[in-house]
């Protein structure tokens, strides 16, 4: 997968988008890892949520031309960003503001057979969780998990019978708690990439139906 | 937006709404791009489609043209048929306008092409 071209970040406009970082390029190390995978579940309908810059989700469009891949995000200026990233480097991204997945979750019921998140994953005071600022796209709360904890009984809801589920956790968030949670919901989890990224340790974990 | 991202949007989360689908286009800017036409793209959407609802959508912004009420049970060999389907989903595209709940009358605005679905914390 190649990482796609995000020079325009540096205009004025999206200076309050989270710039592809070391969590946004190993997310796509991990979906290179697992591009057979993935291809031979030729997927229809690819869905990030809370795209950011989109970089992700275009390097996706990129491999898969013939899905449909669909961007949410709570920030406005990151839906912008993920359009113009997308446009930038000749893919085709739907973007839209909504909060997780709310405004399409019910026509995606079992649809989603690409599922990204790339979290607010940072441990922070409660009080700094959902805002629609740059900081909504770090700020995770409690054990860094209350957004992503709020997203997960959705997860089995919108994948599809073979669907994949990729997300950037951090070892703060306790991974263990998190696939026991999924695995309750019926979902597997694999451990496809770790890496220490600065102060971070950071794994992208993958869970399917099981 | 696209009318093939328009056929994913509901008003569900809202309070008191049971399906909130298909949302009402009100556009006051349309653009049409060119996408290159991909056959297994169109192909493979159509069951996830609700056809009438992108038939209504095409209508309400006058690009239905003669894009058939119902899909014909052998569309895939149909290339015709899978461009005109092809033309509504993909290239037609809403920058300006709002999306209305067909059941609370609840607005939604779009902006440079991207849909505002955000609710207010009293409103889920």
């Amino acid at each position: 997968m190649n990482t796609p071209v995000f020079d325009f970040l540096k205009d004025d406009v999206y200076k309050s988008v989270y710039e592809p970082s070391e969590d946004s390029f190993l997310l796509i190390d991990a979906l290179e890892n697992d591009l057979e995978l993935i291809r031979k579940l030729n997927p229809s309908i690819c869905l990030e949520v809370g795209s950011g810059s989109g970089v992700v989700i275009s390097a996706v469009s990129k491999v898969f031309p013939s899905a449909y891949c669909l961007a949410t995000d709570i920030n406005h200026v990151a839906a912008l960003a993920t359009k113009k990233m997308a446009e930038t480097n000749k893919v085709t991204v739907e973007p839209v503001v909504t909060d997780l997945t709310s405004a399409v979750r019910s026509r995606l019921l079992s649809q989603v057979d690409l599922l990204v998140f790339n979290p607010p994953y940072v441990v922070t005071p409660s009080e700094e969780v959902g805002t629609q600022s740059l900081q909504a796209a770090w700020a995770g709360g409690i054990k860094g998990r209350q957004v992503m904890d709020r997203f997960f009984p959705f997860v089995p809801q919108l994948l599809s019978t073979k669907g994949l589920f990729y997300i950037v956790v951090l070892k703060d968030n306790n991974p263990d708690e998190i696939t026991e949670f999924m695995f309750g919901q019926g979902l597997k989890m694999n451990n496809v990439l770790s890496r220490r990224c600065g102060i971070e340790h950071l794994s992208v974990l993958r869970f399917e139906n099981g | 937006m696209k009318l093939i991202t328009h056929n994913m949007l509901t008003s569900k989360s809202l309070k008191g709404v049971n399906v909130g689908f298909p949302l009402k286009i009100c556009a006051t800017e349309v653009k049409e791009v060119a996408v290159d036409f991909n056959p297994e793209f169109v192909t493979r959407m159509i069951p996830k489609l609700d056809w009438d609802a992108l038939c209504q959508a095409a209508e309400s912004l006058g690009c239905l043209n003669d894009l058939p009420r119902s899909v014909n049970p052998n569309h895939e060999n149909d290339e015709e048929f899978l461009k005109k389907a092809h033309h509504v989903l993909l290239e037609v595209e809403v920058i300006e306008g709002e999306l209305v709940c067909p059941e609370t009358g609840r607005k939604f605005p779009v902006n440079e092409g991207i849909p505002n679905m955000l609710l207010n914390e009293d409103e889920v």
